[in-house]
């Protein structure tokens, strides 16, 4: 019996062991490059030359936060078109994609298998990329518009089938019964399946205005003009053009670039910091809704 | 009982008028999302014929040369579309069985965990990288892996190792594509699953844990088990994209870096090339297309697989 039981334990031991371990050493993996450019980027420039990227940085120094903030003009603009689009495109898309979702839910609407295949069709066939591109800039004349950078992630077929499943999962006699007191289809829409799909908006809009404010392909491809360049976009082609010039300079192509005039390390970190920043802060607000809205159950039906 | 199920369809078209009155709001509400899909996602598909063309910007679809099957035929013959399509397909198998593993691994163990504060915290920790772009993904791997100032490259340098330098060789790269795509990814799904093990029954593991099951036995005979069904929608999913590659990451990574491309290249990348650069836009219409056709067979195969196992796992 004690045989039995030691074994036990040691079962038990090996897995929870095991598991802590592993989370541990996983966690560990995903967080330390933030706290990394975090510390690098109140730490001095020098330093950072010297001794590369440390857990434990030598001197304080908010220099690279200043030479941000000090001539803001570009990073300015960026963050205002961000801002301007990530709250405009989660607004319109958390309300045709639940929209959306709410109809195909709807147990009495008859043609909702047939549309359900319509949307779900377009996930399995695409024109590509390039007829796409074409749509957009030579007959839509989209270039250089913010319509360009919030259209594309504005409906997405994945959130619209988990907002239809969570909706199926909200008792139909409520609907029923409401419709029996009179009220219409938006009605019921509005004011009794929204408020019982918190964790949904909560996890939908996350998406959302993530794929929204990490957005730089779409301005990649639609802004030629830098005022109507995305953050990501901006940060992407300053640390792209650094990286360049570094490779220039290395082949020694390029000798007249003095790298005084080339962002810093310590001020390309304090850049990533103040990019990344505000998303971040949106996720202990909406974590606790996460398992609950993030069902994915079956695609068909 | 005694209604002909098939009566409404058959009187269905006279009825038409009718039944769209009856449901007319429905119809109007979904209006928006009609009318973007048909748009955004139907249109682009008239636009493939841009595939079989001397593409011309100036012209348009409609009126560019017509080419037939050349530029197809200038893909195999310039030997660009194997290499580039095993390469998609290589990199998003190994994404995938990595992945699965992974996500579901951690899913288990974060449901497992009686410390509340520890799986609390490094729940947030592994989800931390989804959050941010690969932009900003770039640059952790440059403060990781810089061959003169990353953490990695100087602890390996002190330990008195040779640390490569990874900008310009390219036999790490599998691997770190593979790492990176893990390290942003398994958070999320990790809570697709998580989500799938909190509806599983819970008097199954009191039964199991009176008949002294421990708990690796429970998670091989009721966890997993109860898993499958979700693990085989997220695989259908992935195969449907399966010659799709992350473009997002490929293009922040590895971008045009000549050395890194060699290993590293996939058809997402080439289709970039020949839009952004001054190459043919027929070229890339119709590697474009062929992805979308490869990746249409598989699912549709995969489909048919799963539905001749077990007709409750498929997609559609």
């Amino acid at each position: 019996m004690s045989g039995r039981r030691y074994k036990q334990s040691v079962s038990e031991w090996s897995f929870y062991g095991l598991g802590y371990v592993l989370l541990f050493i996983f966690g560990m993996l995903c967080v330390i490059p933030f706290y990394l450019i975090l510390v690098s980027s109140f730490a001095e420039e020098s330093s950072l030359i010297r001794n590369g990227f440390q857990l434990i940085p030598q001197q304080f120094s908010l220099r690279a936060y200043e030479m941000v903030f000090t001539n803001p003009g570009r990073i300015g603009r960026a963050y205002l078109n961000t801002i301007f689009v990530t709250a405009v495109g989660t607004a319109v898309s958390l309300l045709l994609n639940t929209l959306t979702g709410y109809v195909l839910s709807c147990r009495d609407f008859k043609w909702r298998n047939g549309f359900s295949f319509f949307f779900f069709f377009t996930t399995l066939f695409s024109g590509g990329l390039i007829p796409w591109y074409s749509l957009y800039t030579k007959v839509l004349h989209l270039r250089n518009t913010y319509l360009a950078l919030i259209l594309p992630m504005v409906f997405s077929v994945w959130n619209m089938i988990i907002a239809k499943n969570y909706m199926k999962s909200i008792p139909f006699e409520i609907s029923e019964s409401a419709k029996l007191d009179g009220a219409g289809e938006l009605r019921i829409y509005a004011q009794l399946y929204m408020p019982l799909a918190t964790p949904l908006l909560a996890t939908l809009g996350l998406f959302s205005a993530l794929g929204y404010w990490n957005d730089w392909y779409n301005s990649m491809l639609f802004s030629t003009k830098e005022e109507m360049q995305s953050l990501q976009y901006f940060l992407q082609d300053m640390l792209g053009t650094v990286q360049a010039l570094k490779q220039l300079v290395a082949e020694g192509q390029f000798q007249a670039v003095e790298t005084a005039t080339l962002p810093s390390t310590g001020m390309r970190m304090a850049m990533t910091c103040v990019v990344t920043g505000p998303i971040i802060f949106l996720y202990p607000l909406v974590q606790r809704y996460f398992v609950k809205g993030l069902t994915i159950g079956a695609v068909k039906g | 009982m005694t209604k002909n199920p098939s009566a409404g369809r058959r009187s269905g078209f006279r009825e038409l008028p009718r039944e769209l009155k009856r449901n007319r709001i429905y119809l109007i509400l979904l209006l928006p999302a009609v009318v973007y899909v048909l748009i955004f996602s139907y249109a682009p598909m008239v636009g493939v014929v841009m595939a079989f063309e001397k593409y011309n910007f100036s012209l348009g679809i409609f009126n560019s040369p017509w080419v037939g099957l050349k530029n197809f035929r200038f893909l195999t013959v310039s030997n660009k579309l194997w290499p580039l399509t095993r390469n998609t397909l290589l990199y998003n198998l190994a994404f995938i069985v990595v992945g699965m593993v992974l996500e579901v691994g951690f899913a288990i163990i974060i449901n497992e965990m009686r410390c509340r504060w520890f799986k609390k915290v490094f729940q947030s920790f592994i989800f931390l990288p989804y959050f941010i772009s690969w932009v900003i993904a770039s640059a952790v791997v440059q403060t990781m892996l810089d061959y003169d100032t990353g953490l990695i490259s100087r602890i390996v340098k002190s330990l008195g190792l040779d640390m490569v330098n990874v900008y310009v060789d390219k036999r790490p790269w599998p691997f770190l594509l593979v790492f990176f795509r893990m390290w942003k990814g398994v958070g999320y799904g990790s809570i697709i699953y998580l989500s799938a093990i909190t509806g599983i029954d819970s008097e199954m593991y009191e039964a199991a844990e009176i008949d002294g099951a421990n708990s690796w036995q429970k998670v091989f005979s009721i966890t997993l088990p109860s898993l499958i069904p979700t693990m085989v929608i997220m695989f259908l999913l992935a195969c449907g994209q399966i010659f799709r590659g992350d473009f997002g990451m490929f293009y922040q990574l590895i971008g045009n870096n000549g050395v890194l491309l060699e290993i590293g290249d996939i058809l997402d990348l080439y289709v970039y090339r020949a839009m952004a650069g001054n190459g043919n836009l027929g070229y890339g219409a119709a590697a474009g297309l062929f992805q979308s056709l490869l990746c249409f067979v598989t699912i549709l195969a995969a489909n048919f697989v799963v539905k001749k196992i077990q007709p409750d796992y498929t997609l559609f």
